[in-house]
C-alpha cells in the first residue's frame, strides 16, 4: 500500500520535467491520489530517471532491462525510459516495456538527454558517450584495465561509472554478481555451440544400428562458466572431465557429475577473491603435459581460463590440436581475452587439422532472452543497493563494500582500482588442514555444543578428574556402584535429549515430569518395609504418615502428568 | 516377587523410560513415548509395590493414596487449558520437590537401617543433599507458579546485597550441613535438618523472585532438572538404581533445555540465574529519551485483511500475546482461509516465544495448525526477504532489531526472527509498551512495519470477517 502510494507519487512528480513523445501512462499514479498526504513521504525528494538504449555493438542482441524489471525499479521510485527498439532482439517488444510502466523514447540521443542513470550492456562507444548527460550515472560492462582510453573518456564527460565486471566477490554481492550470470549462460551456450558442430551424439547408445560410443567432453577452469558447461554435457549424455588450477573446485566437479582431472604438481592456484592467478612455470609445464594426453583422448574441449587484468593463458598448442581426432570440437571462452587456443580467431569459427575451433566472443548474447532477464535483475539487485531508501534517488555510498568495488569512476575520478576486499571467497592462504574441520550441526540446528576451546577444556577435565579421585579415594564400593549408573545415566539423557524436537520441548517437559514421579518408589518402600532387625525406636506411625503423603503427591504428578502429555500430544498433527 | 526379579523389572522400565525420551523426538513417535514411559511406570510401581521390600500390610495404603493423587492428578490435567501449561509443569514440580523432602525426612527418621563410618556419613550427605534440592524445588516452583498465573508480579525482586544473601544462606547450609554430620543421635540431627530446609525454602523463592518473566522459560526447565536432581538424590538415600537412573534422565533433560534456552536469548545461565533482567508488566511505560525516532504507522483489520489476501508468502510470528488473548483458533482459522486461497502461510516460532519451552507449538498443536507448517526461527530466518507480509501476533522481544543492529541495547546479540526484512511486517500489539525485557522495539518505527492495535483475539476476528467478507 505504502510503497505504491510512494512510487505513484514520485512517477507523478517526474511527469513535471521530462518530456517524452509518449503519453505519460502509469496505472499507478491514479492510485496516489486516492491516499491521504500523511502517507506519502519523500514526495519532495528529486526521483531519478533510468534510460536504457539500444545496444550498439555489432551483434550485441542483449538489452540492459527486461519489462518485468522494470516494474520492479519504478516500484523503487525510479522513472524507466527505454529507446524503441532496444528489446526487440531478445524478443521484448515495445509495448512489453508501455505496460510494464516504461517509457519510451524516440532515440538514442533523446534517450540520453533526459536520464539520470544509464542502464548498458556493452561499454559505450565515443559516439554514445558523447550523447550522455555530464554529471549522469552510468551501469555498465567497463573492463577497465583493458580500456584505460574509455576510462578517460568517460571521466572527461564528468560521469559516475558503475562496472558491472566490478562487482567485489563477496557472498553478499552475489546477486548482482552480472558476471557470473553471463559466464553461466556462456558455459550453457558453449556446450549448444559444440554440440552443434560436432558430428556425433553425446550420449553413448546401443542401436539396432549399431553402437555409439559416449562423446568425451574435457572442460578446462570450473569457474562459473566451466561448471554450467559441465552440467549442461552431462545432461547431454556425454563423459564430462575437467580441470583447474584451484585445487578447492576438485568437489564442485564432482558434485556437477563429472570427473577431475588434477595436474600432478604440487602449486596452490587460488588468487584474491577466489579467481585464479598466473602459476609457475613448473607447473605450466605439468599442466600442459597434461592437457596434451587429454586431446588425444577426448572429443570436444572447452576452455575457460581467464586470469583478472591479463591476457587468457595459452592451454591448447597447435600441437595439441593436431593430435585430436577428426571431427572434434574446441570451444574457446577466452577468445576475447585473446584465447586459451593458438589457433582461436576471435568471433570466428575456423577449421585447423580437422577441428572446428569456435571462438565466438558473444555466446552471451547468442540467448539474448535469458541473458537479458539476468542481467536485468543483476542491475536491479545493484540498484536496490544504491537506493536503499526507495525513493527513487541513488546515493553511490563509498562506506559500502560492494558499491566501493563497483564505482570504478566517482564524478569524474577515476577510482579504480578500489582497495583490496577484505573477504575471500575461499580461503587463500589458510593451511589446509585447518579448514577441513568445520563444526557439525545437529540436525535441529543446535549442535551438542560447539567444540570448546582447548583451555577450557582442560579446565574441565581437571576439575573432572580431581572429583573422581576424591570419590575414588574416600566412597565405599557401595556408593561407587551407584555413582557409575548415575554417570552414565546423565550421559544417556544428554545423548536422547539432544534429539527431541524443539516443537515438543513442552511434552517433553510434561513427560519429563511426570517421569520424575519415580520418587513414588521412594514412598513405596517406606510405607511398610519388611523389618529384620531392630525396630526399636522405629516412629512407624511418622513414617508411614510421611510415605503416604509423599505417595499421593506424586500420585498427582504421575498420572497428572502422563494424561497432560496425552493431550498434548494427541493435538500435534500434520 | 523376588528381589531379582525387582531389579529386572526395574530394568525394563529404565529403558522403557530412555524409549519414552527417544520418542519424542519427531512428533510422529512422541505418543508412542508417551505410551513408553507410562509403562514403564506401572511397572516400576508395581514392581516396587509387590517386590521384597514392602510387605502386604502397605498395599492397602499405597492403594488408597495412589487413588487420591491419581484422581487429583486426572482431573486437574483434564481441566488444564493449554495456555495454562507452563503454571500446570510447575506445580507439578513443586510436588516432586515436595515429595523429595519428605521421603528424605521419613528416611532420616527410619531407625531400622544400620550403616558405620563412611557409609553412614555418606548415606546422611544424600539425604541431606536430597532435602535441599526438594526444598528449593518446591518452593521454587510454587513461586515460578505463582509467577506464571499472574499472583504473583512479573517483577524481579532486586533485594539489595542479594548476591551476598544468596553466599550466606549457602554458607548457612554448610555449616548446618556440619552439625548435621556431628550429631550424635536422630533428634539431635533433626534440627540442623529442619533448619537447613528452612534456609533451602527461603532460598528457592529468593531465587525464582529475583527472575523475571521472560526468562520464565529457563527457570521453568531449570525446575524441571532440580526435580530429576531431587529424585537422583533419594536414588542415592535409599540405595535404588532406577531413581538415580531415572532422575538423571530428567535431571539432564532439564539442563539441556536451560542450555537451549539460554542460548535462545543469547545470555549465560548465571547471569539468568542470579536475574535482574527481564523486568516485569507489559504496562511499564518506556524511558523517554530511549525513544527510537520516527512515526508508527497504524493499520486497520481491514486493511490487514487486504494486505493478507493479496500476499504470496505469510509468516506468522506468535508470542505470549497470542496465548494471552486465547488467539490461537482464529489465526488457525485465518490460516486455513488463506492457505484455501493458495497463500503460503508458515509459522516461525523463537525458542523462548511464551513463558515455557515449546509453548507456542502446543497452542498452536491445539488449534489444529498442521506442526509441518510451524519452523524454528533458524529454518525460516533467511526466508523473511521473500516473504510478503509477516505477522507478529504478541510478541516484542523476539523480533527486536535492535538486537541486531544496536550493540547497547540489553538484548543485543540475541538472536532473534528478522520480520522487519518482509515486505510488509504487522505488529498486533494492544498497546506501544516495550516487551518483557523492557526494550523499546526499533521495528514499530520502520518504514514497511504497520501497527494493528488491540486485543490480539478481537482484531484477528476482524481480520477473519474481512477476509470472508
Amino acid at each position: 500500500m505504502f510503497q505504491r502510494a510512494l512510487c505513484g507519487a514520485t512517477a507523478f512528480h517526474r511527469a513535471g520535467i521530462c518530456l517524452f513523445s509518449q503519453p505519460f501512462e502509469n496505472p499507478v499514479a491514479t492510485a496516489a491520489k486516492a491516499v491521504g498526504p500523511g502517507l506519502v513521504r519523500g514526495f519532495f525528494a528529486m526521483s531519478m530517471t533510468i534510460g536504457v538504449p539500444r545496444e550498439t555493438f555489432a551483434g550485441e542482441k542483449r538489452v540492459a532491462t527486461v519489462p518485468e524489471a522494470v516494474e520492479k525499479l519504478i516500484k523503487l521510485g525510479f522513472a524507466v525510459c527505454v529507446e524503441t527498439g532496444a528489446g526487440i532482439a531478445a524478443n521484448f517488444g515495445d509495448d512489453a516495456y508501455l505496460a510494464a510502466g516504461a517509457r519510451i523514447a524516440g532515440s538514442a540521443a533523446e534517450l540520453m538527454a533526459g536520464s539520470d542513470i544509464i542502464f548498458k550492456v556493452r561499454a559505450p562507444t565515443s559516439e554514445e558517450i558523447a550523447l550522455l548527460k555530464p554529471g549522469s550515472i552510468l551501469i555498465s560492462f567497463i573492463w577497465p584495465a583493458q580500456n584505460p582510453e574509455l576510462m578517460r573518456e568517460l571521466a572527461d564527460r564528468q560521469l559516475t561509472v558503475l562496472a558491472m565486471d566490478s562487482v567485489p566477490r563477496i557472498s553478499r554481492a552475489q546477486k548482482l554478481d552480472a558476471l557470473s550470470s553471463m559466464a553461466n549462460i556462456g558455459g550453457y551456450r558453449a556446450v549448444i555451440e559444440a554440440a552443434h558442430h560436432f558430428g556425433r551424439f553425446f550420449t553413448g547408445q546401443i542401436t539396432a544400428a549399431g553402437k555409439v560410443p559416449p562423446a568425451k567432453v574435457f572442460v578446462i577452469g570450473a569457474g562459473v562458466a566451466g561448471l554450467a558447461a559441465l552440467g549442461t554435457a552431462v545432461g547431454l549424455g556425454a563423459v564430462v572431465r575437467a580441470n583447474d588450477t584451484r585445487p578447492e573446485v576438485a568437489d564442485q566437479v564432482k558434485s556437477m557429475g563429472a570427473e577431475f582431472v588434477p595436474v600432478d604438481y604440487q602449486e596452490e592456484g587460488t588468487g584474491v577473491g577466489g579467481y585464479a592467478k598466473v602459476m609457475s612455470e613448473g607447473y605450466q609445464k605439468a599442466q600442459l603435459e597434461t592437457f596434451a594426453k587429454q586431446a588425444k583422448e577426448v572429443d570436444i574441449i572447452i576452455t575457460t581460463a581467464l586470469i583478472p587484468g591479463k591476457p587468457a593463458p595459452k592451454l591448447i598448442t597447435a600441437e595439441m590440436v593436431r593430435s585430436m581426432k577428426p571431427g572434434s570440437v574446441i570451444v574457446d571462452l577466452a577468445s576475447e581475452q585473446g584465447g586459451n587456443c593458438e589457433l582461436t580467431v576471435p568471433g570466428e569459427v575456423v577449421v585447423r587439422h580437422g577441428v572446428t575451433i569456435i571462438g565466438y566472443a558473444d555466446l552471451p548474447s547468442r540467448l539474448a532472452r535469458q541473458a537479458s532477464t539476468l542481467y536485468a535483475t543483476n542491475l536491479l539487485r545493484l540498484t536496490e543497493e544504491l537506493c536503499k531508501t526507495k525513493d527513487g534517488v541513488i546515493d553511490v555510498n563509498f562506506d559500502d563494500e560492494v558499491i566501493r568495488g563497483t564505482t570504478v569512476i566517482k564524478e569524474g575520478a577515476i577510482t579504480w582500482p578500489p582497495p583490496a576486499p577484505r573477504l575471500s571467497a575461499a580461503p587463500p592462504q589458510a593451511k589446509p588442514a585447518a579448514a577441513v574441520a568445520a563444526p557439525k550441526k545437529s540436525g535441529h540446528g543446535h549442535g551438542a555444543g560447539e567444540p570448546a576451546s582447548a583451555r577450557s577444556l582442560a579446565i574441565t577435565f581437571g576439575v573432572g578428574a580431581l572429583l573422581f579421585w576424591l570419590v575414588g579415594a574416600f566412597a565405599p564400593a557401595s556408593f561407587l556402584a551407584h555413582f557409575t549408573v548415575f554417570i552414565l545415566a546423565c550421559f544417556i539423557g544428554y545423548m536422547v535429549i539432544w534429539n527431541v524436537t524443539p516443537a515438543l520441548h513442552t511434552p517433553l517437559m510434561s513427560v519429563t515430569n511426570a517421569i520424575s514421579s519415580i520418587i513414588a518408589v521412594g514412598a513405596l518402600i517406606q510405607v511398610a518395609p519388611p523389618l529384620v532387625g531392630g525396630t526399636q525406636g522405629r516412629p512407624e506411625a511418622l513414617i508411614l504418615g510421611l510415605a503416604v503423603l509423599a505417595l499421593t503427591l506424586t500420585a498427582i504428578n504421575m498420572f497428572g502428568g502422563f494424561a497432560v502429555t496425552h493431550r498434548m500430544l494427541a493435538m500435534f498433527r500434520k | 516377587m523376588s528381589a531379582n526379579l525387582a531389579t529386572v523389572a526395574y530394568i525394563a522400565a529404565t529403558i522403557l523410560f530412555i524409549l519414552s525420551l527417544g520418542g519424542l523426538s519427531n512428533p510422529e513417535t512422541s505418543r508412542r513415548g508417551n505410551l513408553f514411559g507410562i509403562v514403564g511406570m506401572t511397572i516400576a510401581v508395581l514392581a516396587t509395590a509387590f517386590g521384597p521390600r514392602v510387605t502386604a500390610a502397605g498395599i492397602p495404603w499405597i492403594v488408597g493414596s495412589l487413588a487420591v493423587g491419581g484422581t487429583i492428578g486426572l482431573y486437574a490435567a483434564k481441566k488444564v487449558r493449554m495456555t495454562q501449561m507452563p503454571e500446570l509443569v510447575a506445580i507439578m514440580h513443586s510436588l516432586v520437590g515436595l515429595a523429595a523432602c519428605l521421603v528424605g525426612f521419613a528416611s532420616y527418621v527410619d531407625t531400622s537401617l544400620v550403616l558405620e563410618g563412611a557409609e553412614k556419613t555418606i548415606h546422611e550427605v544424600e539425604i541431606y543433599i536430597g532435602i535441599l534440592i526438594g526444598a528449593v524445588t518446591f518452593s521454587g516452583s510454587v513461586i515460578a507458579f505463582g509467577k506464571l498465573s499472574g499472583k504473583i508480579g512479573g517483577k524481579p525482586l532486586l533485594l539489595p546485597a542479594r548476591h551476598w544473601l544468596n553466599l550466606a544462606l549457602l554458607l548457612g547450609v554448610i555449616w548446618f550441613g556440619v552439625q548435621f554430620l556431628q550429631a550424635h543421635d536422630i533428634d539431635a540431627g533433626l534440627l540442623p535438618l529442619a533448619l537447613m530446609t528452612v534456609i533451602a525454602l527461603a532460598f528457592g523463592v529468593h531465587m525464582v523472585m529475583a527472575i523475571g518473566g521472560a526468562d520464565m522459560p529457563v527457570v521453568v526447565s531449570m525446575l524441571n532438572s532440580y526435580s530429576g536432581w531431587a529424585a537422583a538424590a533419594t536414588g542415592f538415600m535409599l540405595s535404588n538404581d532406577l531413581l538415580i537412573v531415572t532422575g538423571a534422565l530428567v535431571g539432564s533433560s532439564g539442563a539441556i533445555l536451560s542450555y537451549i534456552m539460554c542460548r535462545a536469548m543469547n545470555r549465560n545461565f548465571i547471569s539468568v540465574i542470579a536475574g535482574g533482567f527481564g523486568t516485569g508488566g507489559g504496562a511499564a511505560p518506556a524511558a523517554a529519551g530511549a525513544q527510537p525516532a520516527g512515526e508508527v504507522t497504524a493499520i486497520s483489520a481491514t486493511e490487514t485483511a487486504e494486505l493478507l489476501r493479496e500476499a504470496k508468502n505469510v509468516i506468522i510470528v506468535p508470542g505470549y500475546g497470542m496465548a494471552v488473548a486465547q488467539a490461537q483458533h482464529t489465526v488457525y482459522e485465518i490460516t486455513k482461509l488463506l492457505r484455501e486461497k493458495g497463500v503460503n502461510v508458515r509459522f516461525g516460532i523463537h525458542p523462548v516465544a511464551g513463558r515455557m519451552p515449546g509453548h507456542m507449538n502446543v497452542l498452536l498443536a491445539e488449534a489444529r495448525v498442521p506442526y509441518d507448517i510451524v519452523f524454528e526461527m533458524d529454518e525460516l530466518n533467511q526466508d523473511f526477504p521473500d516473504t510478503d507480509v509477516s505477522m507478529v501476533i504478541g510478541a516484542n522481544d523476539i523480533v527486536n532489531p535492535a538486537a541486531q543492529e544496536d550493540p547497547t541495547s540489553p538484548i543485543a546479540g540475541m538472536p532473534v526472527l528478522e520480520v522487519w526484512k518482509a515486505k510488509t511486517s504487522i505488529v498486533m500489539k494492544r498497546s506501544m509498551a516495550s516487551g518483557y525485557a523492557g526494550v523499546d522495539n526499533p521495528l514499530f518505527y520502520k518504514d514497511n512495519n504497520r501497527m494493528l492495535f488491540g486485543d490480539a483475539k478481537k482484531m484477528l476476528d476482524e481480520v477473519l470477517v474481512a477476509l470472508r467478507g
